[in-house]
């Protein structure tokens, strides 16, 4: 769909984008903390099985597990130095998950290990599938699918456009936007790898207005032998999501509980393909990744190439925050978890750290009222649900009615409905709830059924 | 420092920001858009209009205040919600109606119409239309007594029925009394010129009477995004296609549709009481569905029924179909549609 001459989809929100303070700082390499925790779950999927054991000394890029299975992945060391400990530590969700402690040597030169280069002309798509997976390669858009998994096109299926994700809606975040600006090479790279395992006849890589800069950069160094285009679209929000992206740019809509291959589209996030790009050709795996480190309680915020397995509290000390810090989340504010320990790790999936203060945090303490059926909601969501009338109904635990007559499961938690509700009703999390209670109930009745 | 802040750490879900709109914003905006008609009304009938839109908003906050601290609740005044309902509620009172009545109409109106159903949210008619509805059918005399606009004396007296006593018969003696434009053309096929009952300068309800600053109200909220334009477009729309059509057919049997969007109370029911938003749909082809009802409704009660007005029932019939309408018309989900262009 096209509106004043830039594409997009339709609903949606358009939060404040506070993008300004990072949007024009280069990347910086962040310091390695005296202690890296790597979780051996960052992907959805199954935990990677360690190769390494403990007081054992690593390489830098070295393989510290291998995956187990397909659905599974690699993971690198982000440094060189010391297995300390195997053992559990905090994730993001709140599970305690098992991870590689790992104490960089302080007089290293963290020179990075080489592995098997995977060439582009030589290499055939599988081997390239198998490449990715070594590399460890996951959706680095938050997601956190494994990217081998995702570009293999089951037989019977075809794909004749990828679209290279570069839209990065949520506030605050800018990593998207310094990675086109300065690996756009290394993005062209990745696109000529995905093209060659999906057979895709062409790409477009999806930009919004508010990246002129990205947009003229990519568009400039358009390579001759890639069939495609860059394209603009129109700034809001949540059109960084898969399905949004695809309506706004190939007018096509996901069949509700399908995906982007069965209409003929891929979506691969922009920082991930210019992995791709960047790894393959040298063999090595991600043992760092780019992050935007920002919000108003940041003394210096930025973007930021950081070791995987930074834990929180080293990364807040270094770039200071102030003294009435008061929620510190993974991601951007849209769609990021909240931290409830400094203990955890920057991860694959991280693409930011925002921090806000009492002051910041206080605008969503708000008295609740009723639901006044203002239809704000209503406008607001991407998939076009009806967020007041499930309120109505999870408020009286319908959550099979809810599922069944009102498409609940296609709630992907985007929190536009939350966002623009002027009761301040927390629609979005009474979903996250409900839709729990439905795959619940569903697996219950699966079992008990054979 | 970090220690302390990983203890006061806070963990809220997602969206940890939201927009700035709030319930008591909105409504405080309707408050704001509804300040010229309100100015207005006082202007043109003096004491009678203050007195009795004072009266109404006053009896209608007070019964809300009352009944929040009867159920044990903290006070809800704070919304705005219901000096809405009272503003609303005096403006479509006839400027001489005697102020024990509004009082009661105000009483009925928040009582029964909001607090009954669980107050905000919950009740399915404009309360400011319940309280009307209440008076018309209790007192349907004083409700259609009309006292002019712009009489010489209105800042200094007050027609002797506003005063008179508690559940007496109110005395019009000392009052001239006028038609409302619609009744001259109901009764007495006498046309108004369209242009004064645009301005204002006919008699009729207090807030009623003003078209164009109605008009300039309703803008303000469409343009804040704090009221859907299509509730309005679609009534108004609805009235002036059929009446363009009845009056082409024969113009001495059918007002001109000029005529029928600007007198009696369609401008102000459309703009501000239609679209109460606990009250309409929340769809967009809902809110179409429900203006040409109610735009439907007016012209068949206007043109074939015994009232010269019929906003007020058509407005309520509407809000009875609200719930109706949002069973039928949902949006049409994302990935259920038609696909388009797959291949």
């Amino acid at each position: 769909m096209r509106l004043l001459g830039l594409k997009t989809f339709r609903h949606g929100v358009h939060p404040p984008e506070s993008k300004d303070v990072t949007a024009g700082m280069p990347i910086r390499q962040f310091p390695f903390a005296p202690v890296l925790v790597i979780p051996l779950v960052q992907h959805i999927g199954k935990p990677a099985v360690p190769v390494v054991t403990e007081d054992m000394e690593v390489r830098r890029g070295q393989l510290l597990a291998r995956p187990d299975g397909f659905l599974s992945t690699a993971m690198h060391a982000p440094a060189s130095g010391v297995v300390r400990r195997i053992g559990l530590t905090p994730s993001i969700t709140g599970k305690m998950v098992p991870g590689v402690f790992l104490e960089p040597f302080p007089g290293s030169t963290q020179e990075v290990a080489d592995g098997t280069p995977c060439d582009l002309e030589e290499a055939t798509p599988d081997e390239i599938v198998a490449a990715i997976q070594q590399a460890g390669i996951v959706g680095l858009g938050g997601a956190a699918f494994p990217t081998h998994v995702k570009v293999k096109v089951p037989d019977g299926k075809r794909i004749d456009t990828v679209i290279i994700n570069g839209i990065e809606c949520e506030p605050y975040l800018t990593t998207d936007h310094r990675v086109m600006l300065e690996q756009r090479d290394d993005v062209y790279q990745g696109i000529r790898y995905v093209l060659k395992v999906t057979g895709a006849e062409r790409v477009i890589v999806g930009v919004e207005a508010n990246k002129p800069d990205a947009i003229e950069h990519l568009r400039d160094g358009f390579p001759s032998d890639l069939p495609g285009s860059v394209e603009a679209l129109r700034v809001k929000y949540p059109q960084g999501a898969e399905k949004m992206l695809i309506t706004a740019l190939l007018g096509r809509e996901v069949p509700s509980g399908r995906l982007p291959l069965d209409v003929g589209a891929m979506c691969i996030n922009v920082a991930t393909t210019a992995e791709i790009g960047r790894l393959l050709p040298r063999g090595r795996g991600i043992q760092e990744r780019v992050i935007t480190i920002g919000g108003p309680a940041v003394k210096d915020p930025g973007n930021y190439r950081i070791p995987i397995g930074t834990p929180l509290r080293f990364l807040l000390e270094q770039v200071g925050v102030n003294e009435d810090v008061h929620r510190v989340f993974m991601g951007g504010p849209m769609m990021g978890t909240a931290a409830s320990t400094l203990d955890i790790s920057v991860v694959k999936g991280t693409s930011g750290i925002v921090a806000f203060h009492d002051e910041a945090a206080e605008r969503t303490h708000k008295h609740v009222y009723p639901c006044i059926r203002c239809g704000y909601c209503v406008d607001a969501c991407p998939i076009f649900l009806n967020p007041s009338v499930l309120n109505l109904l999870a408020a009286s635990e319908q959550h099979e009615t809810m599922a069944e007559e009102h498409h609940l499961m296609d709630c992907f938690e985007c929190g536009s409905c939350s966002f623009v509700c002027p009761s301040h009703i927390p629609l979005v999390q009474k979903f996250r709830v409900a839709k729990a209670a439905v795959r619940k109930a569903r697996a219950a009745a699966k079992e008990s059924a054979s | 420092m970090i220690s302390r802040l990983a203890k006061t750490l806070e963990i809220r879900t997602s969206p940890h920001i939201v927009s700035g709109n709030s319930v008591d914003t909105i409504m405080f905006n309707v408050v704001l858009a509804l300040a010229p008609t309100t100015a207005f009304a006082i202007y043109a009938f003096g004491l009678a209009g203050l007195l009795t839109l004072g009266v109404a908003v006053g009896s209608c906050v007070l019964t809300e205040h009352v009944l929040c601290r009867a159920s044990s609740r903290p006070s809800t005044l704070g919304d705005w919600s219901v000096t809405i309902t009272g503003l609303l509620y005096g403006l479509t009172l006839p400027p001489s109606l005697p102020l024990w009545m509004t009082a009661v109409g105000g009483v009925i109106a928040v009582a029964l119409g909001k607090a009954l159903f669980g107050g905000l949210g919950f009740n399915p008619f404009n309360p400011a239309l319940v309280g009307r509805a209440f008076l018309q059918a209790a007192f349907p005399v004083a409700l259609t007594t009309w006292t002019p606009s712009f009489a010489v004396d209105r800042f200094v007296s007050v027609p002797g029925s506003t005063l008179a006593f508690p559940l007496t018969e109110a005395v019009y003696v000392d009052v001239v009394t006028t038609a409302t434009p619609l009744a001259l053309w109901k009764f007495d096929r006498v046309a108004t010129a369209t242009g004064d009952a645009a301005m204002g300068v006919i008699s009729g309800s207090t807030g009623e009477t003003s078209a164009l600053l109605i008009l300039a109200g309703g803008l303000y909220l469409v343009a804040r995004n704090m009221m859907s334009w299509r509730i309005p477009v679609a009534i108004l729309g609805t009235v002036a296609v059929v009446s363009t059509l009845l009056h082409w057919a024969d113009p001495t049997a059918y007002a001109s549709p000029g005529f029928m969007l600007v007198a009696g109370g369609l401008m102000l029911g459309a703009m501000f009481m239609a679209t109460d938003m606990v009250g309409s749909p929340m769809t967009p082809i809902g809110c179409v569905l429900y203006g040409v009802l109610i735009g439907g409704l007016v012209i068949v009660i206007r043109t074939w029924g015994g009232m010269p007005e019929g906003v007020m029932y058509a407005i309520l019939l509407g809000n009875a179909s609200t719930p109706l309408i949002d069973h039928w018309i949902q949006p049409a989900v994302y990935g259920t549609r038609r696909a388009r262009g797959a291949s």
